[in-house]
């Protein structure tokens, strides 16, 4: 039976009605959160350093995405990839020393907040270049084309990035070459602070597979199981050779495009209707209508998940800092 | 043993590598196009045949290709990436810099990006737009590898060198020099052939090269402006002056030690670069010079560069531009007497 495994990324291709599976992926929705508010804490206290791009309420997008994905497969992410990481199986260790600039961080420090990443676990360090991912995303997936691999890329990206050159040129390529990339688009309807309906005309943005040639379907990213199982299909088509696949996931920030970004851009009622819409209360509300799910169990996970952070924080304030030495180190292979 | 010139060698060294590496492939526009031109210089021509499906023609989108070599090389494929003209890399640099250069640094050491860019420069009657001295804009960006070719043998020894380096390579070859012979021999070409070993063989991707030895002035260029400067060279030793002449060859890291035991030799030098002389690679060697060996130098180190415009069309103006043979052998001859 699947489950999530230690490191925590869920494992594909488990039936969504399996318990243990449904709490995994609650568990690692709830992480996320838990993670991005202890940062957020951290960097208001004035204790973390560098800049941050956080993704709360955007949760179901990247776990959604990372449960259909196979150990080999791979995900490119953004500058906002706290939760990409950590859907992908990153440890909370890893990252929380990242983020103090540490040499045991998964980029030992030369990576820092926007570029996090882990290659071993099958993610590339975030491309903090709008759209900068979409070209490199599809050469991953050509090369598995050409060394005739079953691995899939799954490319994260805003809805900022579809106003790019790169994600024209790089979707395009795809497309002729009917390469193995899930183009994932999470739409939260604002490119930094700009709205969506200022510079598309179009704001359907799954639309724009049709005119490339492929498929492309909008989803609730609030609903991790929708977005789990069109993930599902995308990855089952891709690795079938008949990619590449756009997914469009309506989902939204809670929180600040980064650290002092007070939101003031986003209307009240706007922001009311989307919190209504909450994916970790909304999820909640799936589990628990379950005979087998008790607010105990959700309530331990997130209790586990507490002391989890509270550890690695101690041990991330403590964690080796880089010697000078280090400055000119890894520049060239 | 065979003479051949850049652009056969080039394709010599593409093939052999892709039949030593099956993780080789080329990647560009109109580089395997049947019936076409084997790209815009003739290097890849005939591959696509010899090597089906590893040839990849992409549409015009030079962002979109240079990306996909990134994230191919990424994953342990050796792409050699097909620049149609130098002066579309300013739309690919994005991909070049952000994230070719910078992916080993950004993940600690645990990423290679094994690719090769190969881009062709220099003024040669199309405007402005198709016809810059590109190298400038990258040899300062860490994490890039830069050569130049400006002889058949080295141009096939460094790209094989290239495409086994485990870093991103950028290989800048002159218009001029692909060949002086034949349909596609470009009005103004400089024979560049060379006598090419039948066996394999690479060159370093970090050496200069002392074309002619001299010991009154040391004079400095790469691509067809090592070629002036050697034609220079004769002119100047009609006069009896000994001008030592350094294809400088690898533009980042530049080798210093080649240039500098030269310099403690002639206490001259001349750099002479193609391209606007603002922000040029000769303002970087000139001061790594200064670094390296200043103390040896007897009189301050000369430059001659194009003039700080676009580069014109018109064959009157372009000649004007590009530094010749006669402004090399002025300047060398007003240094000495220094």
């Amino acid at each position: 039976m699947t489950t999530t495994s230690q490191s925590g990324a869920a494992h594909p291709a488990a039936p969504s009605s399996d318990r243990a599976f449904l709490l995994g992926l609650y568990q690692r929705i709830v992480l996320i959160r838990e993670f991005e508010e202890r940062v957020k804490f951290l960097f208001l206290e004035g204790t973390m350093p560098g800049t941050i791009h956080q993704c709360q309420g955007q949760e179901a997008t990247a776990v959604g995405v990372c449960a259909a994905l196979q150990a080999g497969d791979y995900i490119t992410s953004t500058f906002r990839g706290h939760g990409h990481a950590l859907a992908k199986g990153l440890s909370v260790q890893e990252l929380l020393d990242e983020l103090f600039g540490a040499t045991t961080g998964c980029c030992k420090g030369k990576g820092g907040s926007m570029h996090m990443g882990n290659m071993d676990k099958g993610m590339v360090p975030g491309i903090a270049i709008v759209a900068g991912g979409i070209p490199l995303a599809a050469g991953m997936a050509l090369a598995f084309k050409l060394q005739k691999k079953p691995q899939v890329v799954a490319c994260f990206f805003g809805d900022g990035a579809v106003a790019e050159g790169a994600f024209h040129e790089g979707v395009n390529m795809a497309a002729i070459w009917n390469l193995p990339v899930v183009l994932v688009c999470e739409n939260n309807l604002y490119g930094a602070s700009t709205h969506i309906g200022k510079v598309m005309k179009n704001p359907k943005i799954s639309d724009r597979a049709a005119s490339y040639g492929f498929r492309g379907e909008t989803v609730d990213g609030n609903d991790v199981l929708a977005v789990l199982a069109a993930a599902q299909r995308a990855v089952e088509e891709c690795r079938a050779g008949k990619g590449p696949v756009l997914l469009e996931l309506l989902t939204y920030r809670r929180t600040g495009h980064s650290r002092r970004d007070a939101c003031h851009y986003q209307p009240k009622d706007e922001r009311e209707a989307w919190f209504a819409r909450d994916p970790i209360t909304r999820f909640a509300e799936v589990l628990l209508a379950r005979p087998d799910v008790m607010p105990a169990d959700l309530d331990a996970i997130k209790a586990k998940i507490e002391a989890e952070i509270q550890v690695a924080v101690v041990n991330a304030q403590q964690a080796p800092q880089p010697t000078l030495a280090n400055l000119t180190e890894d520049v060239f292979a | 043993m065979k003479r051949q010139g850049i652009a056969e060698a080039l394709r010599d060294g593409i093939a052999e590598e892709m039949t030593r590496d099956s993780s080789v492939f080329c990647i560009g526009e109109d580089i395997g196009v049947p019936g076409g031109w084997g790209g815009a210089f003739t290097v890849t021509l005939g591959l696509s045949e010899k090597f089906p499906g590893r040839i990849i023609d992409t549409p015009i989108a030079e962002l979109g290709f240079t990306g996909m070599a990134v994230g191919a090389a990424m994953m342990g494929m050796r792409p050699i990436a097909d620049m149609q003209y130098g002066d579309f890399l300013f739309l690919a640099s994005d991909q070049l810099i952000n994230n070719a250069a910078k992916m080993r640094y950004m993940s600690g050491g645990t990423i290679k990006v094994p690719m090769v860019m190969r881009a062709p420069i220099g003024a040669t009657g199309r405007g402005s737009q198709h016809a810059q001295s590109m190298e400038r804009y990258f040899t300062g960006v860490p994490g890039l590898k830069v050569v130049a070719v400006s002889t058949a043998y080295d141009a096939k020894g460094i790209l094989k060198a290239a495409v086994r380096d485990d870093n991103p390579v950028m290989i800048f070859e002159h218009k001029l020099l692909y060949g002086s012979k034949g349909a596609r021999a470009e009005p103004g070409a400089v024979d560049a052939t060379s006598d090419i070993p039948d066996e394999d063989y690479v060159v370093p991707l970090d050496r200069a090269v002392v074309r002619r030895e001299g010991q009154h002035v040391t004079i400095l260029g790469w691509l067809l402006m090592a070629h002036f400067a050697a034609q220079a060279a004769e002119q100047l030793a009609k006069e009896g002056i000994e001008a030592e002449v350094i294809d400088v060859r690898s533009l980042s890291p530049i080798d210093y030690a080649t240039i500098g035991a030269s310099i403690r030799k002639t206490g001259r030098v001349l750099i002479v670069e193609e391209g606007p002389k603002t922000g040029g690679v000769s303002a970087e060697i000139a001061a790594g010079i200064m670094e390296h060996c200043g103390e040896s130098l007897q009189a301050p180190v000369v430059r001659v560069a194009s003039p700080d415009v676009p580069v014109p069309f018109s064959p009157i103006l372009e000649n004007a531009y590009r530094p010749d043979v006669a402004r090399i052998v002025t300047a060398a001859r007003n240094l000495t007497k220094t």
